[in-house]
């Protein structure tokens, strides 16, 4: 892990910029924002994810001060913002429906804040030539909002707000009118913007994939609160429920009830003796005498298959280390992790092996999120632990990705992404094919419900 | 397009003749070179020179545009106060109230309106001239200005004076830099018909008005009880004339502005 990590978050000395606490919204009964607390640090690049109308834009017009909160408070730089008007707060905002001045030439949009600030006109006209040349709107200057296409007058909007240089930018929604590459490119210039001056910015977006990339943070909202705050890989990788799983990416939900996986008993051996406590490793689980025997199939693999390697399976096993980022080699994929759970998801059908599962949950229902890049398809059954059956019903075809849509016998459909080495003609699975959709016991997370 | 028929044909000629002949009688006999109303004698203009040396005409001619500028102004500026008020203030408790008293004067019966105004003068011991007629133009015509610069708000969209207001603006420097530009054929044709309404006002005038100040109706009014001269004929047509090009003026203001600045404003905002 670096060290220059950007985290002001896990900093117990480090100060917020925005403090949220306790804020209820109500309008009339309608409840927007509910009991909201949240810390928003200097620099950040804050991404409000959710569906529409769960209260992004309340939570930033309150911000930026054009709505009062019902209850609790707002603080910016540690100074409650109760009384303190929009226009005199150090608080751009770019507005989801723009609102550009449409008496006025795009220039004078862009102009308008800074000539409020009574800067001379040299320094005006600098750095406005400075916000369209960023922007690329510097054949449109002399135009009014009328006159330019929807795209263009998106970026006038983001101009503007950026002209002023505030301390604290709200974005919503500023990029979603752009084609792709100019949104890359916008992305750019914003994270560089954010680089270059150190402003903190909190941002709505809908496109997940712009969060990914520009976010410090990611906060998933849902009908007036945020359901969890993290960085985009983590909430990619770990979501904490089954709607943040939902709602972010794709992904495959296998419903089951848990049971828990027995426990290792020894200490962690020669396998791999220079790991050092995996964060994302399964905290080991409390020995049970009457824990679960070890996965059947999982021995009969080890003792029959990878001896060679491994050396038969010791009466007492050994935990492994959790999973690393890096793809282990099939090798050592193939001995099964211990600990976890067992996840039984289907009559008729072995469970599920997730070694990284809370042995906790041991009897609960569960529901097993698995992103559709994580599994693998094939013809014939696949040496590891977890192989469902099914059948293809469906295939997506996305130009670099395919996505295989399968129906487990007995289980859910899921969806199983594959990047396309081949040329489609060549493909070997299709429709009604019988497929095997395997993965591996770490790639899933179990959740709660 | 419905095809001709002589019913419609007939049911229009007859509903404009019906609106219209008197007054194209009117103008028709301002041309009359005869010194009698009713007979014909051919065209002059002999009597729209009388008008115009007729000192009593001219002085009636200018208070009443005085009256007529200085109380549609006043009437634009409280006007325009209210009916931002109204569609800005949220709800407030007697909201209802308060904008149905804003329109209840448009349905008064204006003698009732010009009594109690007459009522209220004499009671503050105020004395009657152009003052009053000013006061009383600027009380009813500012529920017009309101109704037709409310009308206008309400399709105004609020976050564009919330960015003001993001970007540094004084709530007030909102309102001058943004809302009123953006709102100004509305007041324009709120002014204009202001103007028009205190320009014919018989009623309320000639009960508010004392012997120093004469508007041209009372004018005319009085003019008429002793015989119609063809003299009256070519001031009324250079009245209709006025208050034509006004009306038409603040029609053509409203519709043609608001029309192009209800578009800009909707481009403007929603993405395509
Ligand atoms: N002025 C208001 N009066 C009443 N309800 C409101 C008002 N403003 C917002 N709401 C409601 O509050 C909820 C949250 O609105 P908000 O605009 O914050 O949604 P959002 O998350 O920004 O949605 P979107 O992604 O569609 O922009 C919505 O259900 C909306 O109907
Ligand atoms: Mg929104």
């Amino acid at each position: 892990m670096a060290q220059t990590v950007f985290a002001p978050w896990d900093d117990p000395n480090e100060k917020p910029l925005i403090q949220f606490k306790n804020v209820t919204k109500r309008f009339g009964e309608f409840i927007a924002i509910d009991d909201l607390t949240q810390d928003i640090y200097s620099k950040e690049f804050f991404a409000l994810l959710g569906p529409s109308g769960c209260g992004k834009t309340t939570m930033m017009r309150i911000l930026a001060g054009f709505e009062t909160p019902t209850e609790g408070q707002i603080l910016i730089s540690g100074q409650d913002m109760s009384h303190v008007p929009p226009n005199k707060r150090a608080v751009n905002m770019m507005f989801q429906s723009y609102a550009l001045f449409p008496h006025l030439s795009v220039w004078d949009n862009i102009a308008f804040g800074l000539k409020r600030e009574g800067k001379d006109k040299d320094t005006i006209a600098a750095r406005v030539e400075e916000m369209l040349r960023l922007t690329r709107l510097d054949r449109f200057a002399k135009r009014k909002p009328h006159q330019i296409s929807g795209g263009q007058r998106q970026r006038v909007a983001l101009a503007r707000s950026l002209a002023k240089a505030p301390k604290l930018l709200l974005l919503d929604e500023p990029l979603g009118a752009l084609d792709k590459k100019l949104r890359q490119d916008t992305q750019f210039e914003l994270m560089d913007i954010q680089e270059k001056t150190g402003t903190t910015f909190v941002i709505v977006t809908h496109d997940q994939e712009e969060a990914m990339t520009v976010a410090s943070r990611v906060a998933v909202m849902d009908e007036g609160k945020i359901v969890q705050v993290a960085t985009p890989d983590e909430i990619y990788e770990a979501p904490n429920s089954i709607y943040v799983a939902d709602f972010i990416g794709d992904v495959n939900l296998i419903e089951g009830r848990a049971e828990a996986r027995m426990s290792p008993a020894t200490p962690r051996d020669q396998i791999e003796p220079t790991t050092t406590p995996d964060p994302e490793g399964a905290p080991p689980p409390p020995a049970k005498p009457d824990a679960p025997q070890p996965n059947a199939y999982g021995e009969w693999l080890q003792n029959t298959l990878l001896f060679p390697f491994l050396g038969k399976r010791a009466p007492n096993p050994k935990e492994l280390p959790a999973p690393s980022e890096t793809k282990p080699t099939p090798a050592l994929q193939s001995p099964v992790k211990t600990g976890g759970i067992a996840l039984h998801w289907a009559d008729g059908h072995p469970p599920i092996v997730v070694a990284n599962g809370d042995p906790q949950l041991a009897g609960a229902a569960v529901t097993l999120a698995l992103r559709p890049e994580k599994l693998n398809i094939a013809k014939n059954k696949p040496d590891t632990p977890n192989a469902l059956p099914g059948t293809v019903i469906d295939i997506g075809y996305l130009g670099n990705l395919s996505t295989y849509h399968v129906q487990l016998d007995n289980g859910p459909m899921v969806k199983v992404q594959v990047t396309n080495v081949r040329r489609i003609a060549r493909r070997d699975i299709t429709w009604e094919d019988a497929v095997w959709v395997s993965f591996s016991e770490t790639s899933g997370v179990v959740l709660k419900g | 397009m419905t095809r001709f028929s002589w019913f419609n044909a007939t049911a229009l000629t007859l509903g404009f003749a019906f609106l219209y002949l008197p007054m194209i009688i009117l103008v028709v006999y301002s041309f009359n070179a005869s010194q009698l109303v009713t007979v014909w004698a051919g065209f002059s203009t002999r009597w729209y020179g009388e008008v115009l040396r007729n000192e009593e005409f001219l002085n009636a001619a200018w208070v009443t545009l005085k009256v007529a500028v200085i109380s549609s102004s006043i009437a634009t500026v409280l006007g325009t106060m209210a009916a931002y008020v109204l569609v800005r203030a949220g709800r407030f408790s007697g909201r209802t109230l308060f904008s149905g008293m804003i329109y209840a004067p448009l349905v008064m019966p204006e003698v009732i309106t010009g009594l109690s105004l007459l009522l209220l003068f004499i009671g503050i011991g105020l004395d009657r001239g152009v003052l009053t007629i000013v006061l009383a133009h600027t009380t009813f015509s500012m529920c017009y200005v309101s109704v037709v610069v409310s009308s206008r708000l309400i399709s105004f969209d609020q976050s564009l004076e919330e960015a003001a207001l993001d970007l540094g603006c004084s709530p007030f420097e909102a309102f001058r830099l943004v809302t009123l530009p953006i709102i100004a054929p509305a007041v324009i044709s709120g002014w204009l018909l202001a103007f028009t309404l205190s320009l014919d006002d018989l009623v309320i005038a000639s009960f508010t008005t004392g012997p120093s100040a004469t508007t041209l109706p009372i004018k005319i009014f009085s003019a008429v009880r002793l015989g119609v001269s063809p003299e009256i004929n070519a001031l009324s047509t250079i009245m209709i004339a006025i208050v034509t090009v006004g009306v038409i003026t603040a029609s053509l203001v409203t519709k043609q502005a608001a029309v192009r600045q209800a578009r800009d404003e909707q481009l403007a905002e929603r993405p395509l």
